[in-house]
């Protein structure tokens, strides 16, 4: 978020509780446990996915709409 | 020029349905929908009603089960509203897998929120935002045009799509179906805005603009978002003062396309004035006005927030747009696809690919890919579980939709024959009395009471 905006506007999402030391280092951090939460979602993913996909997708045919 | 110190705000979507056994599908369209609505016509005696939310169902053209959002004056509540379409469709596709059963016939009912099925055929979902009858609706197109080719980059749902060349990861689901800038065809010819002119409102004063280039979001901070930045964008419009770059591009439906095939965001597409500019330009362009512009007049307290999360996306995807998973749709499908893809080493192209594409849209919480990362908290919320369940009853008390969700609850409860539409609320005895409400953001009116207190 730029300087710019921060002085007009506050922020309903965050609220400040201490100072960060180092940032980036918070935000790999986070990054990092993204990437577990995804891995494990890829893990369970074939469980959750139909079967037969290539049957599956193809019969997947709607009329156009609106 | 009218300024909006309110705004009513809409969103409608087309659901894809299908009917599968062991992958092999079951029954046609035509019959699923008839599966679902079963529950709708015993309650409403038609497959076109108002739902007690405020909302409208119904079966569109194609057999597409349609959900239309009560009138919003909150862009929390547009959203929380919207989800709330995904859970009431969820319930009625419970039924009918029941309704099946009963009746011997294997099968599961899938619906989706999407806009494209495996034959090229698409479906929409639309905007509406409340604006003023007095506005150039030709400045009003210039403006906010550009604007809308180009935000796919932090609201598209992403599509995996097969080409001449192989297939390719593109951005946007409707960028391929887009054929026109502005008209008044839908099916035919599908434009970014469409012009017909129904405002379901008083037309001296207001018109309704109906944006249908839009993909369906999963995400609800999306949804948020592509309401909000929109809602930013007609308020600056709005304001004498404001004065727009013209950013016209020279190919529209051309540059749609090329936007929606550029997962960097940053390839430049042309300009009408002979410059080139990326999607991501236009978009910094538009939001660096509007952070002046909040400066200068303010915006209110959920387009700020809007506008923050603009600036969080516009800011993410000039370094690194694939940072972004946890808000955007097609950023979220991009990584399971392609990290499924690499996981298995299978290429894009297969089937297995293109059925997480598919049920990322699932709108089943067991069987949709989005539902899991948004259980697991993956992916950002605005709006809680109990905002959404509410949703599902229960219309924005602060519009018209209010005086509607009443008015039905009252007649639902007394057993009395009724029709109701955006504006009409009709008691079909011998006396047929109705009452006209031309004001979306009239939440009390006397004639509505003495029509419910009369029942």
């Amino acid at each position: 978020m730029s300087e710019k905006i921060r002085k007009s506007v506050s922020n309903p999402e965050v609220t400040p509780v201490e100072v960060i030391e180092d940032l980036a280092l918070v935000k790999n951090a986070q990054a990092e446990n993204l990437k577990a939460d995804l891995d494990n979602l890829l893990d369970e993913i074939d469980s959750i996915l139909e079967t037969n996909a290539e049957d599956f997708v193809n019969s997947y045919v709607q009329k156009g709409g609106e | 020029m009218q300024e909006f110190s309110r705004r009513i705000y809409g969103l409608e979507n087309e659901y894809g349905i299908m009917c599968t056994l062991k992958g092999q599908r079951r029954l046609s369209p035509d019959e699923v929908a008839r599966y679902l609505f079963r529950k709708v016509v015993t309650w409403g005696r038609s497959s076109n009603v108002f739902l007690p939310n405020g909302s409208r169902l119904y079966l569109d053209v194609g057999s597409h089960p349609e959900y239309a959002t009560a009138e919003c004056d909150s862009l929390l509540d547009v959203v929380a509203q919207d989800r709330a379409g995904e859970y009431i469709l969820n319930d009625l596709r419970i039924a009918a897998e029941e309704r099946l059963a009963d009746e011997g016939i294997r099968g599961e009912i899938h619906i989706y929120k999407n806009n494209t099925d495996s034959a090229g055929n698409s479906y929409g979902c639309h905007e509406n935002y409340l604006t003023s009858r007095t506005d150039d609706q030709s400045r009003l197109s210039d403006v906010v045009i550009p604007f809308l080719i180009t935000r796919q980059i932090f609201c598209g749902a992403g599509k995996l799509l097969m080409t001449a060349k192989g297939p390719l990861f593109t951005i946007a689901q409707r960028a391929e179906h887009i054929w026109e800038t502005s008209s008044s065809a839908t099916t035919r010819s599908r434009p970014i805005i469409n012009t017909r002119d129904e405002p379901h409102a008083d037309a001296e004063h207001y018109r309704r603009l109906h944006v249908i280039v839009g993909d369906s979001n999963m995400s609800d901070y999306a949804t948020f978002l592509k309401v909000g930045s929109m809602a930013c964008v007609l308020r600056m419009f709005e304001n004498p003062e404001i004065d727009f770059r013209d950013l016209t591009l020279e190919s529209p439906v051309r540059a749609i396309r090329e936007i929606s095939h550029d997962i960097t965001c940053k390839k430049k597409v042309k300009l009408k004035n002979g410059k080139e500019m990326s999607a991501l330009d236009i978009q910094r362009i538009y939001l660096d006005k509007a952070i002046s512009y909040s400066e200068r007049f303010g915006f209110n307290e959920e387009e700020t927030r809007a506008l923050q999360m603009w600036e969080h996306c516009v800011t993410t995807i000039e370094s690194d747009p694939l940072q972004l998973e946890t808000e955007v749709d097609w950023v979220a499908k991009y990584h399971l696809v392609s990290r499924y893809s690499e996981k298995h080493d299978i290429s894009l192209g297969d089937p297995r690919c293109h059925l997480i594409d598919l049920q990322y849209h699932d709108i089943d919480p067991a069987r949709g890919i989005y539902y899991h990362l948004r259980s697991k908290n993956i992916m950002k919320s605005v709006c809680s579980e109990e905002q959404i369940v509410a949703a599902t009853t229960q219309a924005p008390t602060t519009t018209r939709a209010h005086l509607r969700s009443q008015f039905i609850t009252a007649a639902q409860l007394k057993k009395r024959d009724y029709t109701v539409d955006w504006v009409h609320l009709k008691i079909n005895d011998q006396s047929q009395r109705t009452v006209l409400c031309k004001n979306p953001f009239k939440n009390v009116d006397e004639r509505v009471q003495k029509l419910i207190d009369s029942l």
